[in-house]
């Protein structure tokens, strides 16, 4: 049903991960990419960043453990992860124990990341 | 050129779902072709044949409509979202032993599948919501 992988996707992260199902909705669209064999890369910047918090629990909510999910990314091929470096710095998240290995990028980078993209899926 | 929509927010709150489907049809104007709208997560609820908004109010469901019945646009919804938000058609409300279906017939219900399958094939995907 899905044409060989020709455009690159990278779905843009910005909103705090128990606030709405947004988070959850951005994890499940990377799998179905991934699943699919399109390549799928992810950023996190603004709120995106909280998501990255280590030791999340979210049991007392009865939703899924969204860091959890995050670490299990790579297993489904799902290894260029980004993060805006400024966002995290403001939210004092230390990238050493995010659930998912991201690479922090400066304004400059973040930029010619969402340009080399051919489509942007906002989160 | 070929564009999608991707619709993550609702027709009860804010205008974001409205401008989707008026950017749509600007789309059409336009001479642009739109192979897909699919609708995510709360957005899943502009399939809502059961919705009953104030009478000066729109629920933007007839826009969805015309845009299927007028330009044969595609309007598929995420299947997880759609079960979450009670948005069932007759084969879901049977699988799942509800009393009825609850979306407009020209939606259909389906996986992130379409969604990916948009991605790779249109030159522009457009996210509303989120």
């Amino acid at each position: 049903m899905v044409e060989p992988a020709t455009r690159s996707t990278l779905a843009v992260i910005r909103h705090a991960p128990y606030g709405s199902s947004l988070a959850r909705a951005a994890i499940d669209v990377s799998l179905a990419n991934a699943a699919f064999d399109q390549p799928v890369e992810l950023l996190f910047m603004g709120d995106g960043v909280l998501q990255l918090l280590p030791a999340q629990d979210a049991a007392a909510l009865g939703r899924k453990n969204l860091a959890r999910l995050l670490a299990s990314l790579p297993l489904y091929g799902i290894e260029q992860v980004y993060v805006d470096a400024e966002s995290a710095a403001r939210y004092r998240v230390d990238l050493a124990q995010s659930p998912v290995a991201a690479v922090p990028l400066e304004a400059t980078a973040l930029r010619a990341l969402l340009r080399e993209h051919d489509q942007l899926l906002g989160f | 050129m070929i564009y999608s929509l991707l619709v993550m927010s609702p027709p009860a709150s804010g205008s974001s779902a409205a401008t989707a489907a008026r950017f749509a049809q600007a789309l059409i104007e336009a001479g642009h072709s739109i192979r897909r709208v699919f609708f995510l997560d709360e957005g899943v609820t502009c399939a809502s044949s059961l919705a009953v908004f104030p009478q000066d109010e729109s629920s933007g469901l007839q826009a969805w409509v015309d845009l299927a019945e007028r330009h044969g646009v595609d309007l598929v919804l995420c299947v997880s979202s759609a079960l979450r938000y009670g948005m069932l058609d007759n084969t879901e409300a049977e699988r799942h032993e509800r009393p009825c279906a609850s979306i407009h017939p020209r939606f259909t219900i389906s996986g992130l599948g379409q969604l990916v399958d948009a991605t790779a094939t249109s030159d522009r995907l457009v996210t509303f919501g989120g």
